[in-house]
């Protein structure tokens, strides 16, 4: 091309670029497709396999004659039970430290520090987690393998990332707020209790639902802190081996000796995990679609 | 007033304790983990450890403890699903941070968001079902619990990770940029390819980092579909183990206080090692993308 060309290309020349840049963008979109379309092929075949064997007697049975019948009541309590405990734990630390890094911190080494460590955090395995809980809580602080133990070891594993969406919903919150409050007369913390946290309570919430669902799917952090096979009582104290629904379809699809015997029931165990995870996130993303709508925050 | 000014500062130590009790966790996983995992090299060297090709720890008279089987059965898998999960992770993020707006936009990354929530058991089991038979069927092998499974499992689980750390890392990119390849005359494709991916490279390269840190610690999917044979990988058909199904396979199985019980917690400090250099460097690199564009 010579370099005194100033003039505008011709049409057909424009027009062949354009078709080439659809080409272009229409090759990028396809993965993209094909990602969502397994996505929506994964959730339609589980439900059509599970959904047949879902029924009141399934949910609200426990397993009879060595898993080969009855339901998964004792798995859907014992999930929702470590779930709870976890959260007792990391609810409260997780905002505090969530308020502290966001109203608090100097930017100095130590706030850098806390930070990065618990950024790091949430990138380590779960499997790791599940190692720590047996060496801190099962063994160490004798707990054994109880609710307690798994409850505890899930919430040190979703602490890093229900502080990261509570930091991100107090940071939403304008400046103007606490200046305002404090210009009255008020001290941080109350600043900070009337003018902050009510306001960013929807978005803590999303991050507190995410983290219930994501948790209520994990394994390897129960596996050897206190989840079981099997238990003919429900969990009446902290201090009790429990059942749990992702553990339960994973002793079902892999290690159950009646292995095609026991797969419709494995079906539906991961129906009914998967439908109270996406129950949870739906919840989620429904609070930020409205809280993305509504905190404009114009003045 | 002066009680409020005590509850203030009482208030504000609290909220300190709270940050860095979580921070501590850190130190308290990595101390665990030393603790345990240093106890491994009373009943065996580090250097058979390390470098030994053997991991039988149930082996009569002379139990061997050698990473290497298990490291590359991690790294096996991690490369293939990575080798799966780069491509169609950068075109989706384009794609998407180019060329999607509104509601499609939301909803799309709404579901790969939702997908990155499915619990790795129900996809470890989709593997197994699905997978596994169509894999046995399609290359003529008697079991598609293998190393093709694993990495093809772990691929679709990396993708979520790398679209939506490398959309954020092409949104970053100033408008400005992209205007001014438009006042140059150049097409939103040449903008999208020539300008905004190079701008954006740390950003995507830190997207990789993750996308192999969450390809390396999965553990549930893995385990239901690799087959778990712990020997060296020769083909993709082959079982594989990874570290992270070993713990979960022999922890159970193992007894407090041997060397087999510390040696798994000797495998959760490599894990714990790899993870932690791959959050620190794209760390690094997400803030280095961020410097890159104020002047």
């Amino acid at each position: 091309m010579s370099t005194t060309e100033t003039s505008v290309p011709p049409a057909r020349k424009l027009r062949r670029r354009r078709f080439g840049d659809n080409v272009g963008f229409l090759l990028l979109a396809v993965p993209l497709a094909l990602f969502v379309l397994f996505i929506l092929y994964m959730f339609f075949y589980l439900f059509r396999n599970g959904l047949g064997v879902i029924n009141w007697q399934f949910l609200t049975q426990a397993p009879t004659k060595g898993m080969t019948e009855g339901g998964i009541w004792p798995c859907i309590v014992g999930t929702v039970l470590v779930t709870f405990v976890s959260l007792v734990f990391s609810v409260p630390v997780g905002i505090c430290a969530a308020v502290y890094l966001s109203e608090y911190a100097p930017a100095n080494f130590l706030t850098r520090a806390i930070r990065s460590a618990i950024r790091s955090l949430a990138g380590i395995p779960s499997i790791v987690y599940g190692l720590f809980g047996v060496a801190l809580f099962v063994t160490g602080l004798k707990f054994g393998l109880s609710v307690l133990s798994s409850g505890l070891t899930l919430g040190l594993m979703n602490l890093p990332w229900i502080i990261a969406t509570a930091e991100e919903a107090i940071n939403a919150i304008p400046g103007s707020f606490r200046e305002g409050a404090m210009a009255l007369g008020a001290t941080k913390w109350e600043a900070i209790r009337h003018n902050v946290l009510p306001y960013a309570f929807p978005g803590i919430l999303t991050g507190v639902l995410l983290a219930v669902a994501r948790t209520m799917g994990e394994t390897a952090p129960i596996l050897f802190t206190g989840v079981t096979y099997y238990t003919r009582t429900i969990p009446t104290s902290l201090s009790q081996k429990f059942m749990a629904l992702p553990y339960h379809l994973f002793t079902l699809a892999t290690q159950h000796d009646q292995i095609s015997t026991v797969r419709p029931i494995a079906f539906g165990t991961a129906l009914v995990l998967l439908v109270i995870v996406l129950a949870f996130d739906a919840v989620a993303f429904v609070i930020r679609l409205r809280v993305a709508g509504a905190n404009k925050w114009q003045v | 007033m002066r009680l409020r000014k005590v509850a203030d500062r009482a208030v504000r130590g609290v909220f300190l304790a709270n940050a860095i009790l979580s921070a501590v966790v850190l130190l308290g996983i990595l101390a665990f983990l030393l603790f345990y995992g240093v106890r491994t090299f009373s009943g065996t060297p580090l250097l058979k450890f390390l470098f030994g090709t053997v991991w039988n720890p149930d082996a009569y008279g002379e139990p061997s403890y050698g990473l290497l089987p298990l490291l590359l059965g991690s790294f096996a898998s991690t490369a293939i699903a990575l080798l799966i999960a780069i491509p169609l992770g950068i075109a989706s993020a384009v794609f998407i941070s180019e060329r999607l707006k509104g509601w499609v936009r939301v909803t799309v990354k709404t579901l790969v968001e939702l997908f990155a929530g499915f619990p790795s058991v129900v996809i470890g089991f989709f593997g197994l079902v699905v997978l596994a038979p169509l894999i046995a069927r399609i290359f003529n092998v008697p079991s598609g619990l293998n190393l093709l499974n694993a990495g093809l499992l772990l691929g679709l689980m990396s993708l979520p990770t790398i679209i939506s750390v490398a959309d954020d890392a092409l949104r970053v990119v100033p408008h400005s940029y992209r205007e001014a390849a438009y006042a140059l005359g150049a097409t939103p494709w040449t903008t999208a390819t020539r300008i905004v991916l190079p701008a954006a490279r740390s950003g995507i390269l830190a997207a990789v980092m993750l996308g192999f840190g969450r390809a390396v610690g999965e553990t549930m999917a893995v385990l239901m579909v690799a087959g778990n044979a712990a020997l060296m990988p020769k083909s993709l058909f082959d079982p594989i183990r990874t570290i992270t199904s070993t713990i979960a396979i022999e922890l159970g199985e193992s007894a407090f206080g041997d060397t087999h019980f510390y040696s798994l917690f000797a495998l959760g400090f490599v894990l714990f090692l790899l993870a932690l250099a791959t959050n620190l460097i794209a760390e690094s690199l997400i803030k280095r993308e961020k410097r890159s564009f104020t002047l």
